[in-house]
């Protein structure tokens, strides 16, 4: 989980995606480790065909083009799973077939050898959330505050190089959703990791308190 | 640059073709043999026939055909079969769901009729056949009291000239069939709201539904309505249970021929296949009038402006039909029951004077060999299908491929009896004569798409988000399917692989034609001793036939059930 030291930020080199030939959006942008870039839009506003297209999955129903740059290197012709692209959803996604621990279990970098190992990394990441002897526990037992924190620790412990967020606090209520952004935020800034975080919620993009492009018209 | 997104471009194109391959391979296995099979069926009934010395071409087998005593009369009894069959469903089906759809009854007849799926078809005629017969249990029942009888009135039931109890129990078991695809085209229409709009401008809930609803339903369900009336046109197992036997079902006749010692009846058989398929054609013509009619009566309904606000006398006829039906097929399986432990049952007697295991002892050492072999081809036949869809459903996108859909189809449209005969000839030529391959093949046809329709739905409602989540945490393609959505899937490919299985269990004329007689199942067997009639016998038989595919939904139900038991969201 820890960042390898190379990543000097990521960089996006004029982005645009456009559907069936009708332009959605275009920038570029710089992200610093540890920075988090908002971008805000309204829906359909294709802020969330940016983060399937910088995450790799974007459908193909889209057109897009441009670099998306890390540590120098471009990661656009990289498939999904090897590009070191942590995601977060509005819904925490626990996967319902497996227990909390085998949930952080998968994802855990596979660098990670060693049963035992893997383990102890796990019940120390389980602990590290106030969620100490949960490994064991059914995901759908979980409130919404508890999946939220399992969903951050289990795509740190991939050792991501950047974190892509879609709109993941909008459906927590008030006072959750700000102790969830400041754990997210304080976690990654002390990760290193730089960030890309589309909302339409502004209080989000002044939280994250760095730079902020709107996209399409103004919200 | 320019090159390498010029290569970019060539190696995505060379992965998009490597990717369709699979679902052409598929369609070229269902396709090619059903084609193969219909012009090997089709070529004898001209005297092509080189393997029986048949090598030029003459009407001779057509004129033969024409001598053949009623044939007119089972042709009609095939054609109206078909038709009757197919409109009581599809009409009963139809007013159940505009009455009833999105209420508690709606949700409470479904889990009636939804496990009659997976009772075969011989079975639930079997059944049939015991509730109605002179000596049933129906009119033992009411005997002596209410009607008099202390020994069975001659009664030509079943078997009526007529067929009307074949046409029973082919609607006992197509309607359940309907339903259930019309339950899977309701999500994809507008109900609740249509139902809102239609009732605030003061229509009847039938009224409603026929005219705001049921044209988008019914366009989503027409294949499976023709695969009712080609599947009710050409039956044989049914038939020759519950079916007139002077003359039979044209269908019944040609398997006699197919299948007679005789090799040379085997150009009569094709001319019979022929003119089946003539038969099935001219169903399915007459159908396209009826739904031309339909349309137009369905248009002057909507014009006329009449509200229909009382509309129960039609509610609840179609939901008794529908709770008859099935009712009729549950206590068919019970008088099975009853008979298959009965010691001394004579009539008007309602139950048996000693109950006895002695029809089990005395069946069992002979049903033995044909269970393993059903165990065998319908557990292979349904894995492999299941095997085969996942890969298809993995690797392509399919919602609005009508070739695929047509091609899927193909084995359930055009009438098995026209080209399973053609299978059988060109497995002759390879040395493929009833061989356990072939057959297992020839059932893999028809799981397939009853397995594809089984687990698309399913398929396309996960949520995609888990798997990019996934991706996100560097699982690549491979563990993404392994540990994430065959898992989460777990409950809809293990049933996908029990209707696979049910559907191969309750194959009767592909492991008849293609068996040979060699390999047998319980199917063949069962439906072979009709002619005997040894009701206990028969029942030992047709019960084991009802249970294995049960077997298969209770396994579908109880194992993710086990395997999820600390999973709440996997539990529903």
């Amino acid at each position: 989980m820890n960042p390898d030291g190379k990543t000097d930020g990521l960089q996006l080199r004029q982005i645009a995606i456009s559907l069936a030939g009708k332009p959605l959006l275009s920038l570029s942008a710089t992200v610093r480790p540890g920075e988090i870039l908002a971008v805000m839009g309204r829906s359909g506003s294709g802020k969330s065909a940016l983060l399937s297209y910088l995450g790799g999955f974007l459908d193909p129903a889209f057109a897009a083009s441009g670099e998306i740059l890390i540590d120098g290197r471009d990661l656009t012709e990289i498939s999904a799973e090897k590009r070191g692209a942590g995601m977060l959803f509005q819904d925490a996604l626990l996967f319902p077939h497996l227990s909390v621990g085998d949930n952080l279990m998968f994802g855990l970098s596979s660098t990670i050898r060693g049963a035992s190992e893997r383990r102890r990394l796990v019940e120390q990441a389980l602990v590290e959330i106030e969620l100490g002897d949960f490994f064991d526990r059914d995901p759908a037992t979980l409130s919404g505050g508890q999946k939220a924190r399992v969903a951050l620790q289990r795509t740190l412990l991939s050792a991501p190089r950047l974190l892509l967020l879609d709109e993941p606090f909008s459906k927590l209520d008030a006072d959750l959703r700000q102790q969830i952004r400041d754990l997210v935020f304080t976690r990654t800034k002390a990760l290193k990791l730089p960030v890309v975080l589309v909302t339409h919620d502004r209080s989000d993009a002044l939280a994250a308190g760095g730079q902020t492009i709107t996209i399409g018209s103004e919200p | 640059m320019g090159r390498q997104t010029e290569q970019v471009r060539l190696r995505k194109d060379a992965h998009r073709m490597r990717r369709s391959a699979l679902s052409d391979i598929v369609l070229v296995c269902i396709g090619l043999p059903v084609l193969l099979g219909l012009i090997g069926t089709i070529a004898p009934a001209f005297g092509y026939l080189p393997a029986l010395g048949g090598n030029h071409l003459t009407v001779e087998p057509f004129r033969m055909l024409l001598t053949e005593p009623h044939l007119l009369r089972s042709a009609l009894i095939s054609l109206t079969t078909g038709l009757v069959t197919t409109a009581v469903s599809l009409v009963l089906v139809m007013l159940f769901t505009a009455g009833y759809a999105g209420t508690r009854t709606f949700s409470r007849i479904q889990h009636l009729v939804s496990p009659l799926l997976s009772v075969p078809h011989a079975a639930a005629a079997f059944g049939l056949a015991f509730l109605v017969a002179p000596s049933g249990l129906l009119l033992r029942l009411v005997s002596p009291g209410l009607s008099g009888f202390t020994s069975p009135p001659d009664w030509l039931i079943p078997q009526d000239a007529f067929g009307l109890t074949m046409m029973a129990g082919l609607i006992a078991k197509e309607m359940p069939f309907l339903f259930l695809v019309t339950l899977a085209a309701l999500p994809q229409v507008p109900l609740a709201q249509t139902r809102q709009l239609v009732a605030s401008l003061g229509y009847g809930r039938v009224r409603g539904f026929l005219v705001g609803i049921w044209p988008l339903v019914y366009r989503q369900i027409r294949l499976p309505v023709f695969a009712v009336i080609a599947y009710a046109t050409s039956v044989v197992d049914v038939a020759v249970i519950l079916g007139p036997s002077l003359p039979a079902p044209l269908s019944v006749r040609i398997a006699d021929w197919m299948t007679d010692s005789d090799l040379g009846m085997r150009f009569l058989a094709s001319a019979g296949a022929v003119l089946q398929l003539g038969v099935t054609v001219a169903a399915m013509v007459l159908w396209r009038i009826a739904e031309a009619a339909g349309s137009v009566l369905l248009r002057s309904m909507s014009k006329s402006g009449r509200r229909g606000t009382d509309d129960r006398l039609v509610r609840w006829s179609a939901c008794a039909g529908m709770a008859l039906s099935a009712a009729t097929v549950f206590s068919g399986l019970l008088v099975l029951l009853l008979w298959s432990i009965a010691g001394l049952w004579p009539f008007p007697a309602a139950l048996p004077q000693s109950l006895t295991l002695l029809p089990w002892i005395r069946a069992l050492p002979q049903i033995a060999t044909p269970i393993l072999m059903t165990l065998a081809l319908s557990a292979g036949a349904g894995a492999i299908a299941v095997l085969l869809v996942i890969g298809l459903l993995w690797q392509n996108r399919f919602q609005g491929r009508r070739a695929f859909q047509l091609v899927l189809y193909m084995p359930l449209i055009v009438p098995q009896i026209c080209f399973l005969f053609g299978i059988q000839i060109f497995g002759l030529i390879l040395g493929l004569q009833a061989s356990f391959p072939l057959l297992l093949f020839v059932h893999l046809i028809f799981v397939l798409p009853y397995v594809f329709l089984s687990l698309s739905a399913p398929w396309q409602a996960l949520d995609t988000r888990y798997e990019q989540m996934a991706a996100a945490l560097g699982a690549g393609p491979w563990r993404i399917l392994l540990r994430i959505r065959l898992p989460m899937l777990t409950r809809a490919w293990l049933t996908a692989f029990a209707i696979g299985f049910a559907v191969s269990i309750g194959l009767y004329l592909p492991t008849l034609l293609i068996g040979a007689g060699r390999i047998t199942t319980i199917t063949t067997e069962a439906v072979a001793l009709s002619s005997g009639g040894d009701r206990r016998v028969i029942s030992v038989y047709a019960l084991l036939q009802a249970l294995l595919p049960f077997i298969g939904f209770l396994i579908a139900s109880l194992v993710p059930r086990l395997l999820f038991r600390h999973r709440r969201v996997m539990r529903i």
